[in-house]
């Protein structure tokens, strides 16, 4: 995609530090003496088995860094599988409030024996690794601080119920490290105790495990590491919360009544979690229920019910992955063509096809945009943070009433299954938008009406919803063509006069959708694209590229589709425009190409990450500067 | 019928004052002659002798010459023409939107036993109310002509084509997996089809109708199956099917021993007289296992064969608010800001 480098910027030549490859190369150095140490600003990896229970452990781990107000994200490498395969923890604590993946380790917790010699050696010289002694990692390396813990025996002292040590044991390493990296036990036992709520006596006994662990580092192991942990202040009033509950919260203050789905990863726990909301928040006094939930048959049944609600008058949701998305395609040009509202959450994973399930991807933007055959576009909203998976899925909801039409919103694994502070969700004061629905009464006033007539010159007409009591409330909704008064017509103008009325329609979307958030550096010639979870690394990567490179790019972050005339001013006043994104195939740049004038496509430069893991600074930094020529 | 005494020499009205007439669709594009046609005319009588608001029904539809026939009945209601097969979730979504109103669902052999059999059995589960009528012709008539899956082994296409694969029977099907109105009949049987919509009316659950409805142009020559001549020849009602709506009296005569008489869910009454001896309709093994020796014999049982005014609907089941979901106002969908504090509160 990189076009010739034409007039890169002569910037001032700082040194470079490039960490690149993660894997240990060159000589191996000896220990040195400990070194400067290095304050909430490093990562954690735990290696672990599928299923063994160590999410509590890991999540105790994450929410006691933010307890000490160190701002810190955590990211779950999991396997497709129930249990018995290799999974990843990564906790990155950062003091700047980075929180997109940092791709060094700087403290592994090697507790899977199948990965250990692996993950030890990927480590860069300097850094740590807590891990059960008996395997002995050491041998692999002598440029890493060692850590060896007898975890089994340490467990066994704690728990004397033999089928509870496999669990347990994943708290000795969090007391280990609470221990070396001088975390504040108050915080790690609030956490522990929060974690287990309801459960005092598993509270008790992971505590007696998280102390042990602590105990056997105290007396036992010496800190050689440079890595530590200090009180700060700038977790305070924030929450943490996945992305999936962010976008059921969402659609509940939404008012969302109809929900469907087909259980698929990573999008399940959407709707999981608003069961439990809707459960909680919407059953009325009299024990009755203001929505409804369906576990449909399989995709195609899950947004036939969503249009059909939508058609209806109701606020209807599914939430899915890509290969749901494939399967909804005949009906999503339905809903564009005939005009009906509905909620589709995309919670991207790693295509194509099955792909890797529990990977993150944002890959299928284009897919999303055309969804289905014949001339159809859709609107996107692309959330890139907690608080927008929250809002964006109310404003859906407003968008898919107000343009009658199916309205996605793309997440995706990173940010829909992962923990990610935030500031606590407004709740919203603007009422619910629920479009142009005409009543009997206004029936009455007008007299004739037309269901696909351009009343407003906006491309968007007028409906009204089954049961409304008058004669000349009714009309006939199809798949087929059409004309204003929705009457099956072929007529070569009435299709025509139709489809032009539609792409009026989705210009007028451009005013509706989240304008896009600028970031301006100042006078820079180089600019940065990016959308949804590409924007922690971007963020982190502007730094990295002004503190190394001295380069200042400006940014802009789309957040709806179709595109706000923002996005074409931002090209306009830039020269060179990197478009940072998550698929192979630059889908955010093509969709760029159709919208832009021509002359202002080559100005387009694509950075791509996509190996499943989430993108990283570093990626995006060293991408930006070859392709700069610096 | 019409209980309003009518003094004026104006048209005739029903009890809801409405002459048949607004009960009416636009002019069929369906083949002269088309049992769907037929069909249409029926639901048109059955609506107005029963006296349904218009503006209450959705007509639903998936895609095939049957789905095009809501628009030659009943215009006064919103109707949906869907996608192929695919009727049962859009009626599923309007119905849970809206479960005040009536949902009439057409659908072909096409669009039911081979496209969208996933979406009926599902339907048929879930026992929405809904009342899916199946115009059944045993061929695609739009692409012209192909075998539908409900085609019997062993008929002939016009083209000399043999079928050599079994039929689905949609009956048998639909009263295995739930559905709790279950029946057959043929276009041209005017009498007993109108009786059947007319209760499937008073039912709350899925009503599913078997509608054996001939093709003029594509399956109704020696050989077919599905041909008025063969239905006139094969065609075994099962017993009679009388219906007395909750608005008229109920008569004191009541035949007992073969008769069968249920009370509907509005206090309609379903009587069905003349059964085989021992039928029992609320007994599903001996409806599906008189519907297979039926269809070992060659003949084609028409006829109510199952019913239960037991089982919950789908709409009952969900605990729904007796409001519709898609009228109810913002103060009860969406929850107040101590809601939104309260959960913000438990994330610090």
């Amino acid at each position: 995609m990189a076009t010739t480098n034409a007039g890169a910027p002569s910037a001032p030549a700082p040194a470079r530090e490039r960490s690149g490859d993660p894997i240990a190369q060159g000589e191996p150095a000896a220990i040195p003496a400990p070194p400067k140490p290095v304050v909430n600003d490093f990562s954690i990896q735990v290696a672990t088995v599928n299923g063994s229970g160590s999410q509590s452990a890991n999540s105790v781990l994450l929410r006691s860094i933010f307890a000490m107000g160190v701002p810190v994200s955590g990211k779950n490498l999991f396997p497709s599988n129930i249990a018995g395969l290799p999974t990843w923890y990564t906790i990155r604590a950062s003091k700047h409030g980075y929180v997109a993946r940092k791709k060094e380790i700087d403290v592994l917790i090697a507790m899977n024996p199948e990965t250990a010699r692996e993950d030890i050696l990927s480590l860069r010289p300097g850094s740590a690794a807590i891990y059960e002694e008996n395997m002995n990692l050491k041998q692999y390396r002598d440029d890493v601080v060692c850590y060896p813990v007898p975890f089994d025996k340490l467990t066994a002292a704690v728990c004397p119920e033999a089928k509870l040590r496999k669990l347990v044991k994943n708290m000795i390493y969090v007391g280990v490290a609470a221990q070396l990296l001088g975390m504040d036990m108050k915080a790690v036992e609030d956490s522990l105790r929060k974690q287990f709520a309801k459960k005092q006596k598993a509270a008790d006994l992971n505590w007696a495990a998280v102390e042990a662990g602590f105990n056997y580092a105290a007396q036992t192991l010496t800190k050689q590491d440079p890595f530590v942990l200090e009180r700060m202040h700038a977790t305070e009033g924030k929450i943490i919360i996945d992305g999936n509950a962010a976008c059921a919260l969402g659609a509940m203050f939404a008012g969302v009544t109809l929900v469907t789905w087909y259980p698929i990863t990573p999008s399940s726990s959407v709707v999981e979690q608003l069961i439990d909301f809707l459960k909680k928040y919407r059953v009325e006094p009299d024990g009755k229920a203001s929505f409804a939930v369906v576990q449909a048959e399989d995709e195609l049944a899950a947004i036939g019910m969503v249009l059909g609600a939508g058609w209806a008058g109701a606020r209807s949701m599914t939430a899915t992955s890509g290969p749901g998305i494939s399967l909804m395609a005949e009906f999503a040009g339905l809903g564009y063509f005939a005009e009906l509202p509905g909620v589709i959450f995309d919670i991207q994973r790693v295509g194509p096809s099955t792909g890797l399930p529990t990977r993150t991807a944002q890959a299928d933007l284009l897919s999303v945009a055309f969804l289905s055959h014949g001339d159809t576009k859709h609107p996107i909203l692309l959330p890139a943070s907690v608080k927008e998976c929250f809002e964006f899925a109310g404003a859906a909801f407003d968008l898919a009433e107000q343009m009658q039409t199916p309205v996605f919103v793309l997440s995706d694994l990173d940010l829909g299954m992962n923990n990610w502070m935030s500031e606590p969700f407004e709740y919203p004061e603007k009422p619910l938008n629920r479009g142009k629905v005409l009543t009997a009464e206004e029936l009455k006033k007008a007299g004739e009406w037309g269901r696909y007539k351009d009343v407003d010159g906006d491309g968007i007409p007028y409906r009204t919803l089954p049961g409304t009591d008058h004669p000349k409330a009714a009309y006939f909704t199809r798949g087929s063509g059409h004309n204003e008064k929705a009457q099956y017509s072929e007529r070569p103008e009435d299709y025509q006069n139709l489809m032009e009325r539609l792409a009026r329609k989705f210009e007028t979307a451009r005013t509706l959708v989240p304008a896009p958030v600028v970031v301006q550096a100042g006078k820079s010639k180089v600019g940065i694209i990016a959308y949804g979870t590409s924007d922690f690394a971007v963020l982190e990567s502007r730094d990295q590229l002004k503190k190394e490179f001295g380069v200042e790019a400006d940014y802009l972050r789309i957040r709806a589709y179709p595109f706000a005339k923002e996005v074409r001013e931002f090209v306009a006043s830039h020269e060179r425009v990197y478009v940072v994104e998550q698929n192979r195939d630059a889908q955010m740049l093509s969709l760029l190409k159709l919208d832009l004038a021509a002359g202002e496509t080559t100005k387009l430069r694509s950075v791509r990450h996509f190996n499943g893991l989430p993108i990283d600074a570093r990626s995006v930094t060293d991408e930006i500067v070859m392709q700069e020529g610096i | 019928m019409a209980a309003g005494t009518v003094t004026n020499p104006g048209p005739k009205v029903n009890r809801i004052g409405l002459p048949v007439i607004e009960y009416r669709g636009s002019k069929t594009t369906l083949c002269a002659g088309c049992g769907h046609n037929a069909i249409s005319e029926r639901i048109i009588d059955a609506l107005y002798e029963m006296g349904v608001q218009p503006e209450r029904v959705m007509k639903l539809s998936g895609i095939g010459c049957s789905s095009k026939s809501p628009a030659y009945f009943l215009s006064r209601a919103h109707s949906f023409n869907s996608v192929h097969g695919r009727m049962p979730s859009v009626a599923t979504g309007a119905l849970l939107a809206n479960k005040t109103m009536m949902g009439l669902g057409v659908s072909g052999d096409g669009d039911t036993a081979s496209i969208g059999i996933g979406q009926f059995v599902h339907l048929m589960r879930r026992n929405l109310p809904l009342i899916y009528i199946i115009e059944d012709n045993g061929v695609y008539g739009l692409t012209k002509g192909q075998f539908s899956a409900t085609a019997d082994i062993g008929s002939k296409l016009k083209t000399g084509v043999v079928n050599d694969l079994p039929a689905i029977d949609t009956c048998s099907l639909a009263i295995q997996l739930g559905a709790t109105f279950v029946g057959r009949s043929f276009s041209g049987d005017k009498k007993q089809l109108l009786t059947m919509l007319k209760a499937a009316m008073a039912h709350k659950g899925t009503v599913m109708l078997d509608v054996i409805s001939p093709c003029v142009t594509f399956n109704d020559h020696e050989g077919s199956t599905r041909s008025y001549k063969y239905m006139q020849d094969h065609e075994e009602p099962i017993g009679e099917v009388g219906f007395v709506p909750s608005f008229e009296e109920i008569d004191v005569e009541y035949e007992a021993g073969s008769s069968f008489d249920v009370e509907m869910h509005d206090g309609s009454r379903l009587r069905l007289k003349k059964l085989p001896e021992n039928y029992d309709p609320t007994d599903r093994a001996v409806a599906v296992k008189t519907l297979m020796e039926a269809h070992e014999k060659n003949e084609i049982l028409t006829g109510v064969f199952y019913i239960d005014t037991q089982k919950p609907a789908f709409t009952d089941l969900l605990n729904l608010v007796d409001e519709p979901l898609a009228l109810l106002p913002q103060e009860r969908t969406r929850p107040g800001k101590q809601v939104l504090d309260e959960v913000m509160a438990k994330l610090k």
